[in-house]
């Protein structure tokens, strides 16, 4: 298995997190999107800082190949996948009551 | 000083959105309870996708900029962290987006 097969499969599993088995449909709110569209800006940075540094270093046989400043664009369909994910849950547990401090 | 450069970098995330907590006030660290019950399955699927990604070579850490502590599963604690950290700057992204605009939240 490569990055991009596991990145790509990530992004189907969130995807089907959101839409299917939590229905938490962030993927067709606009907060969603600004907040996603907020947090590549920023990834591109510390993903700029992790790989051009580098903290961490690509097998490159393992990627497409493609860089989005120093960052294997696997990285922005893996951030994407932690993004949704993360969002999904956060929203679902709202949802489901669990907001106050002491719940 | 190079050691701590990853940790440093995490820090700076948590610093940069912290006034989202405190200036805008959006509650997501005063929601523990949810954030917390967010981040566990979070940390488990990442941390294992990770380390499974390491395991297997996609991508190597320079052990110049960790601070050399490495849990089960080969995972630097760095990017466990990782996975902390960043799931919290999503989740204050995200309310701070409704917080302004109520209306996206919309589906």
């Amino acid at each position: 298995m490569t990055y991009t097969q596991l990145a790509l499969a990530g992004v189907l599993a969130a995807a089907a997190l959101d839409l299917a088995l939590l229905r938490t449909a962030l993927l067709r709110r606009t907060a969603f999107w600004t907040a996603y569209a907020i947090m590549a800006f920023f990834q591109l940075i510390t993903n700029g800082l992790l790989t051009g540094l580098p903290i961490v270093r690509y097998d490159p046989r393992r990627i497409v190949g493609w860089r989005v400043v120093h960052a294997p664009a696997e990285d922005l369909l893996f951030g994407f996948a932690l993004i949704l994910t993360t969002l999904s849950l956060w929203v679902w547990l709202g949802g489901r009551g669990v907001t106050r401090a002491g719940r | 000083m190079s050691h701590f450069a990853y940790l440093l970098i995490l820090a700076a995330c948590l610093l940069g959105t912290l006034p989202l907590e405190i200036v805008l006030r959006v509650g997501v660290y005063r929601q523990w309870r949810r954030l917390a019950l967010t981040l566990l399955p979070v940390l488990v699927v990442f941390g294992g996708w990770d380390g499974y990604a390491v395991d297997r070579g996609m991508w190597t850490y320079d052990a110049h900029y960790l601070i050399g502590v490495t849990l089960p599963g080969r995972l630097p604690l760095e990017e466990a962290l990782f996975f902390v950290v960043i799931p919290i700057c999503a989740v204050l992204t995200y309310e701070a987006v409704l917080a302004r605009r109520p209306g996206w939240a919309r589906r």
